[in-house]
Order: C-alpha cells, then sequence, then structure tokens
C-alpha cells in the first residue's frame, strides 16, 4: 500500500473499529454477540500493532508478532469464552447477559 | 501441730458441688443425696476435730487464743503493701463458727433426704446446698477482709438459687430477687466501706486491722466527713453490709419472704448460718469498731434493739408459721447486734461479745430445729398456715416433743441452753444501757409469747379435721430433730466464756440473779398468756385484736415498711431516676447503635446497585473512566 | 487513483460498515456473517502490507477458526429466526456515547501526532525469516512467548472442554 496512503486514515478506521466494538459491547445483551464485540475491539487493535509496523520500524517484525500472539490469545480466549455460553445456557436456557448475576448477592 | 487437713473443709463441700451440679443428674436422685451428706459429714468430723484441736490440744498460747493462719496464699497484688490473700485463718470465733455450720448443713442435708423426697430438681438442691456450705465455710474462715467479701456474695447467690428453688412459682422467683436485690445494694455499703478502710490502713488483713498495733489508724486521725469521723464511716458502711445480710431493720424486708424456698433452706440459710453472718462479720471486726468508732457500735446497738422489738411484735400478729420464725428469727439476731454493740472490750467488759457469740451458738441448734420441726409439720399437714392446724401432737409426737423443746429454749426456760447466752446479753445490755435492757426485757416476754402461741396453735387448739391423717416423718427427718434438741438442750453448759471472748482471754462469768430471775418471770407470763389464750380454742384472741385496732392492723401489716419501699421504688426511684435513665438508654445509647446500622444499611442499599453483576455496565464504567482519564492526563496535565 | 489506494478505501468502507453492521443487526446469524466480513477485510488490510503469513493466519484462525466456532455455538443456543429485543434506550444513549466520546478522541489524537514514516529498507517476510526469529533465543528471538501461548492454548483447550462437558 504505502504511497499515497496516509498512516492516519489507517488508524482512524481502525480505531472506529474499536470503539464500533466496545458500544456493542455495551449496549448488546446476547452473549455471543458480546463476543463478537471483543472479537471486533482485538482485531482493531491487531490492525493497529502490523500498521504501525509496517509503517514506522519496517525493518523489524515486533508488531507483527504481537499481532500473531493477539490472533492465538483470541483464539484461546473464543474457545473458553463458547465453552462458558453453552454451560450457563444449559443451566439458565438463556444466554442473556442480564441473568448472568445470580451471584450478585 | 499444723492445720493442713482444714483446707478439705472448703474442697469437699465444692467437689460435691461440682460433682451434683454438672454430673449428678445422670445418676438417681438419692446418688447425688448421699453424696452431698457424706461429704458433709465428713467436714462435720473434720470441723469437730478441727475444734478439739483448736481449744484443747493446742489451747492458749500465753493466756489467749492465738489467730492460727493455716494456710495463706497471695490471690491479688494491688501494691507492695496493699496485696490480697486467700487462706484460712482460724480463731475462737471462726473455729466456733466451723462448727455451728458443719452442725446445723449436715443435720439439714440428712432432714433434706427425707424432706425433699422425689422433688424435681433433687440433685439441683443438694448441689446448690453444697455451694452454700462451700462458701459460708469460706466467709468464717476468711484471713481477710476482701476474702470475706468474695464468698460473702457467693453465700448471697446460693441463697438466691435456693430461695428460688420452686422457680416455676412466680412468688418464689419475686422472693429470691427481692433477697437478692436488697444485699446486694446492702453489699454495696459494705464494698464502699472496705475501699475505705483499706485505702486508709494500707491492708485487708484481718490479723492487722484486729492486732493490738494501733498506729496503722494514724492516717485516718482527723480524716472525716459530714461530721463523723472516717472510720465511723468506714464502720458504718462495712455494718450496713452485715444488716442487709442479717436482715436488720430497714434492711429486713427480704427474709419474710424468703420463707419461700424449701424449708430445710430456710432452717440452714436464714435462720441458723447466712443471717448471722452479719453478726459474725461485726464480731469479726469487734477490735475495729470498739477502738475506732465507737459511734458505729452505738448505733449498732440501737439498730439491734429496735429490730428485735419491731420483729417480735409483728411475730405476735402473723399466721404463717413459717413467718412467724422469720421474725422470730430477725428478733433474736437483734439480741445478738445489740450484745456486740453494747459490749466493752477485754475481761468481764467483753461479756457482750462473748454472749452474742454464745446467743449465735445456741441460737443456730434451736432456731435450726425450729425450722425443721415447722417443715416436718408441714409435711404432715400441707399448709403453711397456722388455722389449718391444730390438736397435732397426736399425730406427730417426735416432732411435738423437738418442738416443744425449742420453744421451751427460746422463751429462756432456766438450764436451757438459750436461758444462759440471754441471761448474759441481758446482763450486758443492764450494765451500758437501761434503755436498751428495758427493750429487750420487754422483748423476752414478747418472744415466749410468740412462740407459745404458735405452740399451742399448732399442736392443741382446736380440733381440726384433716383431708388425710397426718402422720409423722420419715427417720431421715425426725433423727435430726432429735438431735437438734439435744443440742438445743446442752448447748447452755459450754463454758463460752473460757473459750470465745473479745480478747481471747478467758474471764469468769456468773449468774446475775437479779436479772435472771425477772427475765425467766417474764417469759413464763408470756407463755402464761399464751396457754390462757390458745391452748383451748376461744374468742378472746379476736376480740384483743380488734380492740386493738388499727395498731393491730398496723403490726400484722408489717407496719407497712415493705408498702413503703414499694411507694419508694415504684413512685419514686422509677418515676424520678429509672425513667429518664431507660428513655436515654433506648432513645441516645440504643438510637446511636440502631443510626449507626441504618447509615450501614441504608449506604450499601444505594451501593449495591454499583456491584450490579451487570457486564455492559462494567464494561462501559471500564471505558468512560479510561477516556476521562486520558482527557485528563492529555489536557489537563 | 492508485490501484492500491482505491482497494484500501474499499476495504476500509467493508470494515466500516461491517462493523457498524455486526453491532446493530437484529438477527444473530448475520451478526457472525457480518463480522466474518470485517476479519477477511482485515486480512485484506495485511495483504497490502506484504504480510502474507498474517494474512493467512487470520483467514485460517480468525475467519475459518472462530467465526466457525461463533456459528456453531450459536446453532446450539439460539434460534435463527431469533430476533434481538431493541436494547433499551438508556443503554443505547450511553453505548454510543461512549462509543463516540472514545472515536472522538482517538481521532483527535491521532490527527494531532505527527507520525514520522521511516525510511529503513523494509525487511523481507518470508516463512524463513518468521521461523527464524518464532523460534529464536537471540535478539529478536521469540521462543518463550510462543512456548508461552502454547501453553496457553492447550490450557485453554482443555478448560473449554472441562466446562462445556455436560453433566460430571
Amino acid at each position: 500500500m504505502l504511497q499515497g496512503i496516509p498512516i492516519t486514515h489507517v488508524l482512524i478506521v481502525s480505531s472506529f473499529m474499536f470503539f464500533t466494538g466496545v458500544c456493542g459491547f455495551i449496549i448488546r445483551r446476547n452473549m455471543i454477540t458480546i463476543l463478537m464485540s471483543i472479537e471486533l475491539i482485538l482485531n482493531a487493535v491487531n490492525i493497529n500493532l502490523v500498521v504501525f509496523n509496517k509503517y514506522l520500524f519496517p525493518d523489524q517484525l515486533q508488531g507483527h508478532f504481537f499481532a500473531l500472539f493477539v490472533v492465538g490469545i483470541a483464539a484461546a480466549e473464543a474457545s473458553v469464552a463458547i465453552a462458558l455460553i453453552i454451560n450457563i445456557y444449559r443451566r439458565l436456557n438463556s444466554i442473556s447477559v442480564d441473568k448472568v448475576n445470580e451471584m450478585k448477592y | 501441730m499444723n492445720y493442713s487437713l482444714t483446707i478439705l473443709i472448703l474442697l469437699i463441700p465444692f467437689a460435691t458441688f461440682l460433682f451434683n451440679g454438672l454430673v449428678g443428674m445422670k445418676f438417681k436422685p438419692i446418688v447425688s443425696g448421699l453424696i452431698g451428706t457424706i461429704g458433709l459429714g465428713v467436714i462435720t468430723l473434720l470441723a469437730y476435730l478441727t475444734a478439739w484441736q483448736y481449744f484443747f490440744v493446742d489451747g492458749m498460747v500465753g493466756g489467749s487464743f492465738p489467730k492460727v493462719i493455716a494456710m495463706s496464699m497471695e490471690w491479688l497484688r494491688l501494691t507492695d503493701a496493699l496485696r490480697i490473700q486467700i487462706g484460712i485463718l482460724l480463731d475462737p470465733i471462726s473455729v466456733m463458727m466451723l462448727v455451728v455450720i458443719t452442725t446445723v448443713s449436715f443435720m439439714v442435708h440428712i432432714y433434706s433426704l427425707g424432706y425433699m423426697k422425689g422433688e424435681k430438681g433433687f440433685e439441683r438442691f443438694f448441689s446448690f446446698l453444697s455451694l452454700f456450705s462451700f462458701s459460708m465455710l469460706g466467709l468464717v474462715i476468711a484471713t481477710n477482709i476482701f476474702q470475706m467479701y468474695i464468698f460473702w456474695e457467693l453465700v448471697g447467690v446460693s441463697s438466691f438459687l435456693l430461695i428460688g428453688f420452686y422457680y416455676s412459682k412466680d412468688s418464689a422467683v419475686a422472693a429470691s430477687k427481692k433477697a437478692f436485690i436488697v444485699t446486694r445494694f446492702a453489699d454495696l455499703g459494705f464494698l464502699i466501706g472496705i475501699l475505705l478502710l483499706s485505702y486508709f490502713t494500707q491492708t485487708f488483713d484481718f490479723k492487722v486491722l484486729t492486732g493490738t498495733d494501733q498506729s496503722i489508724f494514724a492516717q485516718t486521725a482527723g480524716v472525716s466527713f459530714l461530721g463523723m469521723s472516717v472510720m465511723t464511716w468506714a464502720a458504718l458502711l462495712i455494718f450496713m453490709g452485715g444488716a442487709g445480710k442479717s436482715a436488720m431493720f430497714p434492711l429486713h424486708i427480704w427474709l419474710p419472704d424468703a420463707m419461700e424456698g424449701p424449708t430445710p433452706v430456710s432452717a440452714l440459710i436464714h435462720a441458723a448460718t447466712m443471717v448471722v453472718a452479719g453478726v459474725f462479720l461485726v464480731a469479726r471486726m469487734f477490735p475495729v469498731f470498739y477502738f475506732q468508732a465507737p459511734d458505729a457500735l452505738t448505733v449498732i446497738s440501737y439498730v439491734g434493739g429496735f429490730t428485735s422489738l419491731f420483729a417480735a411484735a409483728i411475730a405476735c400478729t402473723q399466721y404463717d408459721i413459717k413467718r412467724v420464725l422469720a421474725f422470730s428469727t430477725l428478733s433474736q439476731i437483734g439480741y445478738m447486734m445489740l450484745a456486740l454493740g453494747v459490749s466493752g472490750y477485754g475481761g468481764h467488759e467483753g461479756v457482750g461479745y462473748m454472749a452474742s457469740m454464745f446467743h449465735l451458738f445456741n441460737h443456730a441448734m434451736f432456731k435450726a430445729l425450729l425450722f425443721l420441726g415447722a417443715g416436718s409439720i408441714i409435711h404432715a399437714v400441707h399448709s403453711n398456715v397456722m388455722q389449718d392446724m391444730g390438736g397435732l401432737r397426736k399425730y406427730l409426737p417426735i416432732t411435738h416433743i423437738t418442738f416443744l423443746i425449742a420453744c421451751l429454749t427460746i422463751a429462756g426456760v432456766p438450764f436451757l441452753s438459750a436461758f444462759f447466752s440471754k441471761d448474759e446479753i441481758l446482763v450486758a445490755a443492764y450494765e451500758h444501757n437501761k434503755l436498751l435492757f428495758a427493750v429487750e426485757f420487754l422483748v423476752a416476754g414478747l418472744t415466749a409469747f410468740y412462740m407459745f402461741r404458735l405452740y399451742f396453735n399448732i399442736f392443741w387448739g382446736k380440733e381440726t379435721h384433716y383431708h388425710h391423717t397426718p402422720h409423722e416423718s420419715p427417720k431421715t427427718m425426725t433423727i435430726p430433730l432429735m438431735i437438734l434438741a439435744l443440742g438445743s438442750v446442752f448447748a447452755g453448759y459450754i463454758p463460752f466464756s473460757k473459750l470465745v471472748t473479745s480478747d481471747s482471754m478467758p474471764f469468769e462469768s456468773h449468774m446475775d440473779f437479779g436479772i435472771a430471775i425477772p427475765s425467766v418471770l417474764i417469759g413464763l407470763t408470756g407463755i402464761l398468756i399464751a396457754w390462757i389464750l390458745y391452748k383451748k380454742e376461744s374468742k378472746i384472741p379476736e376480740r384483743i385484736s380488734k380492740s386493738l385496732g388499727g395498731f393491730y392492723q398496723a403490726v400484722y401489716h408489717k407496719f407497712y415498711i415493705d408498702e413503703v419501699y414499694m411507694f419508694i421504688t415504684k413512685k419514686i426511684i422509677f418515676n424520678c431516676i429509672a425513667r429518664p435513665v431507660a428513655w436515654f438508654d433506648r432513645h441516645i445509647v440504643d438510637g446511636t447503635m440502631n443510626g449507626i446500622g441504618w447509615i450501614t444499611v441504608t449506604s450499601s442499599r444505594n451501593i449495591k446497585g454499583m456491584q450490579s453483576g451487570n457486564l455492559p455496565q462494567y464494561g462501559m464504567v471500564f471505558v468512560l473512566s479510561a477516556i476521562i482519564l486520558v482527557l485528563i492526563f492529555s489536557f489537563l496535565i | 487513483m492508485a490501484l492500491n489506494v482505491l482497494m484500501f478505501y474499499l476495504l476500509s468502507a467493508v470494515i466500516v460498515i461491517c462493523s457498524v453492521l455486526t453491532i446493530t443487526t437484529t438477527r444473530i446469524l448475520r451478526a457472525a456473517f457480518y463480522l466474518l466480513c470485517v476479519l477477511v477485510a482485515t486480512a485484506g488490510y495485511y495483504f497490502m502490507v506484504n504480510y502474507q503469513f498474517m494474512a493467512g493466519v487470520q483467514l485460517v484462525l480468525y475467519a475459518g477458526g472462530i467465526v466457525v466456532l461463533i456459528i456453531f455455538s450459536i446453532l446450539l443456543t439460539s434460534h435463527i429466526s431469533h430476533k434481538f429485543a431493541k436494547p433499551e434506550a438508556m443503554r443505547l444513549v450511553m453505548g454510543i456515547l461512549v462509543g463516540l466520546s472514545g472515536f472522538a478522541l482517538s481521532t483527535i489524537a491521532i490527527l494531532k501526532f505527527t507520525f514520522t514514516p521511516s525510511n529503513a529498507p523494509a525487511m523481507k517476510v518470508d516463512m524463513q525469516a518468521i521461523g527464524t526469529q518464532l523460534l529464536g533465543t537471540g535478539k529478536n528471538g521469540y521462543a518463550l512467548p510462543f512456548e508461552v501461548i502454547s501453553i496457553l492454548l492447550l490450557a485453554a483447550m482443555i478448560g473449554a472442554i472441562i466446562i462445556a462437558k455436560k453433566g460430571k
């Protein structure tokens, strides 16, 4: 890319994606949708890492590797989260996040 | 010779108390009864051995009986000079009290085996009796006034427990509370007196306080409060404690009510032993009273004299036989107090002291006998009231004879024990104060009258028809009666003036026929009047009481002292002190606590919403705070 | 306009539109589909910066793995025809407020900051370079994070099995 594409544009797109994820995290009640919002957030971070690497330090690979690790952690997080969601669904017969406050008091 | 075994006199009743109280209910009731009785029998034997050893084997040292510290150990050290010991002090009066207490207590234990048979709480009763015996024995052998105070309170507690033995009966509960509160109130004075005394003399020890060295009182010279020297105050306050336990006017109100307890308890605690603790206290501190606070002794003599007259008058009008005996006890303790009050110190001057102890000894025997006899009668008739009785001499021969002996003794009939002691008291009063002598002389007649009114009403008088024929009590009850009867006949022949005297030195006492003969005559007159009025059923007593009118009513209602107390407590103390205090407690103290609780609850209820467990909300708060932090760090700093 | 610039804005449009749709659509399966579009477009970004390995991982793990996992769980827990209830107004307003203010803040920050692109020669990112660095232990070596992440993945796998297991 590079020629003609300023870094700020990429960053604006990724931050838009990030805050869309935050917004979804707040307004949604379905736990799977919340999980998707989290994926959006992680993805936005990944874009940032990769783009910083490419634009600012093209002779190194730190950003690249960090993005790689984030993907790995996201996979682990998603698998545990989905296991939890299935278990909760089995017990409460619902995956609404409002119902999962049984241990509140 | 050492007296190391005397410690057992304390330990055995304590052990039986623990055993009966903790595991007694696991066995058959008779087991705890027997254990208590045998324990008491053993310490009675030990007490007799100690007395024999003290008076006759070791005897006098340098012309007087020494004060032997059989055991002593330090318990509390307040300052280097002021420390509290726990120990055993043996001197003539404590040894005498050991004999009295163990004898009467042993008799009462045996008697209770029969009397309390089949009662609910049999082992509880025996456990309390053991507790009482333990604390009373601890009281008399105390080496210092503080140890005495501890056992003094223990005695009060066991008395409270035993009066309230039938705790399902409202009147018994009320009576036990009354006894406890009144004596506690008096003990407050006692405690203040102890503190005053120990503050100025820097010692609690009886041996030092009553010794010949008067320099310990040097600090009290010139200190006075409200016109009385500080030692007079201390002595009067200590006497207040004694007056509470011994039910002297005006703190006597609890004793008649205390008759709600089982009759053996009345015999042991409220006739023979605990109520004379006040007399014992004054006797124990006698040198302090005599040398440092003679004014207090005068007060004691007048209180004693007034109480004896007052109680004797009331006793003439009561119908409940146990109450008659209770007022008679008051009257006799008044005698003892008066004798102490008029006594001098040393030699024949101290005849009042000797007479008081002598009378205490005799009184324990015959009053225990009277109460146990009354218990036997109540056991047979199932009633406390004289009107339900009459003509019982045919049914209860042994009780009848022993009761008659006790009545004759208390009336002062010659050659029975009380004759000697009463005579000595009258001699002491005559030598010291003619007015008090006249009062006591009158009381001697009254005593004879009301005792024989009781006797004739129970055993002679009208022929009453009983639902079921009364029968003589079992052997366990009659044998103690017979033993105590022997005691009340022959106790008078113990040469007290050789053994128990104010300065522990023997002196020669002699019969003063100028006083003995009139006192016997007035006693016989009292008996004669009672004979005429009550031997056969007649209308005369009723007419006499009618003609006396208001005065009779006042006496019958115990001079309305109880009503006065009720007025003072209910109307004045409750309204003026208790209500504001209760209001303060309820609104200020409780209000503060409730306010704190309310604030906590309310704030937590409001904060609770933040810990919602609502994930989106957490996320929102998190991001918002992050944004705010970024704003703060980038634009403000 | 160069083709790659056009390509970039196309991908950006897909990302922006699809991420908004992901959180606004009322059908959950569609949300998963829009998420897939976002992830694939992101992989396009990676291709554009010549990080082919990264783009491949993005496609295989994210688009292929996680999205499929999500779709499975959707099928297990929801009816496809199920529509979301409208979010409550308060929450909606707060969410949009937070999103917009955060976005505004970060955009301002991005625009104010002057990035200085490096002129250093670009590193050739082929499989050999990645493999050497990922398992290297010297400078620029990532062996330790690599091992840690593999243990984490193993633990997550076992944990997920235990948690999702039925009954005892």
